[in-house]
């Protein structure tokens, strides 16, 4: 599983360091070193674009986990050149900036959008497969996910949309109810798309999300 | 009870038109539009921000059509209210005096004209069937009982040329349970699957009202054919199509003769014009469903 993010691009980046002149580079050894969009390279390259833009960089490091708790052990030992710099730059989701701003009390600027959680398919893409919506339908829909595959969400069976299998939203992206309907029938059960009306909870994933899950 | 409701209930066989509401407030040409197909046909639809562009509500501009004795069905789809918009409008609708409710899951918002707006889909085509049923019930779909309970003529869409078609068949089961009365389907131009798409939905017992698009051009048909789905043109209407020297004639006259092979084996048409609304008359009068006016 990994946080996909896309690296802003640089003119905002800069955009959102105006009045700085010193700024301290955070980057992510996990998510974003995957997704190449903050690992050391990637650092390394916004440190020389910052440089060049007459900014200077008092130190930077890349934190194995952003959005652990190790963070601030992290933000601790680099006490010193953190002090130099008037902002904190960082390449890392949002939960690994939320963790920086928390354990430091520097100003902080996010570097990347995070897009989604996925997963890597067979041809190396990131895609997206669970929109955490509270109420799992998986068991009903042949272990594909409607709410996150079809464009609009669809609970109750497919629009008329779709065409050579594909969504009419993007003929790039595949129908998920006909991926369902197709592992359906191939389960014999072509005639199980759709049986019961299905009502979706907002409830259920209304932000933010709180919850104790492990045994206290 | 409405003129549709009356005549598909009666299993009499029933016309619809389409128009869409402008964007802007001049709405001179669509009551023009109207007030051209409104004597013509048993109901006129009013489209609701087709194709995701952003114009005139559906609902304000049924109510007009209803000021002019125009019969109008309210299409109402699920992709810019969330369950309190979509059912408040449904009471809205009955307290002005609409009673059929076209219900629909709507187009995508990237294919409009406001791409950056929040896709709401909080509820879809069969969930909004059952929310204005459970209306007409005396109660919303919180289980909350309403002081005055409307009345409602629900229909819903079909596209029958969708491949495969049996997740279409049983979406519509879905539908039909929820409360559809009638449906209203995309385009038909092959005739031959239609029938068995007849065939495969005759257990369902719920009126079915073909749709007929007029096709402009050979141009037009070719286009459909790769990027509409569920739409083929079968290859001789584009030939007879691309052959014609008057394109209006030949369209009026397609039209017909798929308004006379379709009205066979169903009970209606719901003819979508798209631009050329000044040759339904033509077309109602070739397929010898209205008699010519002497000029
Ligand atoms: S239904 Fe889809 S979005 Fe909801 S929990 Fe299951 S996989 Fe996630
Ligand atoms: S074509 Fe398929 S994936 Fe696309 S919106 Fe319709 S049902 Fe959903």
């Amino acid at each position: 599983m990994y946080m996909i993010t896309e690296q802003k691009p640089f003119e905002e980046i800069l955009q959102s360091l105006q009045g700085a002149t010193s700024v301290y580079l955070v980057g992510c050894g996990t998510c974003p070193a995957a997704c190449r969009t903050g690992g050391k390279p990637e650092v390394l390259a916004i440190k020389e674009a910052l440089l060049g833009a007459g900014l200077t960089v008092p130190g930077w490091m890349i934190i194995p986990t952003a959005c652990d708790e190790l963070a601030e052990q992290a933000i601790v030992a680099q006490g010193e050149p953190i002090a130099e710099a008037d902002c904190l730059l960082v390449l890392a989701c949002g939960l690994g900036v939320q963790n920086v701003a928390r354990y430091s009390d520097k100003q902080v600027r996010p570097g990347l959008n995070t897009l989604f959680f996925g997963q890597r398919d067979e041809d190396g893409r990131f895609v997206e497969l669970c929109l955490q919506c509270g109420e799992c339908v998986l068991g009903r829909t042949a272990g594909i996910c409607p709410r996150t595959a079809c464009a609009k969400e669809l609970v109750n069976g497919p629009c008329g949309g779709y065409h050579n299998g594909k969504c009419e939203v993007d003929p790039e992206r595949p129908c998920a109810w006909m991926r369902i309907y197709d592992r359906l029938a191939a389960h014999g059960q072509a005639d199980q798309l759709v049986t019961t009306l299905t009502i979706k909870d907002y409830r259920k994933a209304s932000h933010p999300r709180r919850t104790v899950v492990v045994a206290q | 009870m409405g003129k549709l409701m009356e005549r598909l209930t009666a299993a009499q066989f029933a016309v619809t038109a389409e128009i869409g509401p402008p964007k802007g407030v001049n709405l001179e040409e669509t009551l023009r539009m109207a007030d051209l197909l409104g004597p013509l046909v048993d109901a006129v639809n009013v489209t609701d921000q087709q194709s995701a562009v952003m114009r005139v509500g559906s609902l304000a501009t049924c109510r007009l059509l209803v000021e002019r004795g125009i019969e109008p069905v309210f299409q109402l789809t699920c992709r810019d209210r969330n369950r309190i918009a979509l059912q408040s409008d449904l009471l809205s609708a009955a307290v002005l005096g609409v009673e059929n409710v076209l219900c629909l899951t709507g187009d995508y918002v990237t294919l409009g004209d406001h791409p950056q707006a929040k896709p709401v889909f909080d509820l879809d085509s069969v969930s909004l069937l059952h929310a204005a049923s459970e209306l007409t019930l005396g109660r919303d779909l919180a289980g909350k009982t309403l002081t005055g309970a409307p009345a409602y003529f629900l229909g819903a869409t079909v596209s029958p040329g969708a491949e495969p078609l049996e997740p279409q068949i049983q979406k519509m089961e879905m539908k039909v349970k929820a409360g559809a009365r009638f449906f209203q389907t995309q385009a038909v131009y092959d005739t031959e699957r239609f029938a068995r798409f007849i065939r495969d939905t005759h257990h369902l017992g719920v009126p079915i009202m073909a749709g007929i698009v007029l096709l402009k051009s050979a141009g037009m048909a070719r286009f459909m054919n790769s990027n509409v789905a569920g739409v083929n043109v079968p290859e001789p209407l584009i030939a007879e199509m691309d052959g014609a020297k008057s394109k209006r004639q030949k369209s009026v006259e397609i039209a017909a003769r798929l308004i006379n092979e379709l009205g066979d084996i169903c009970q209606g048409v719901h003819i979508m014009p798209i631009g050329w609304e000044q040759l339904v008359p033509d077309v109602l009068v070739a397929a010898g469903l209205r008699e010519a006016v002497p000029t």
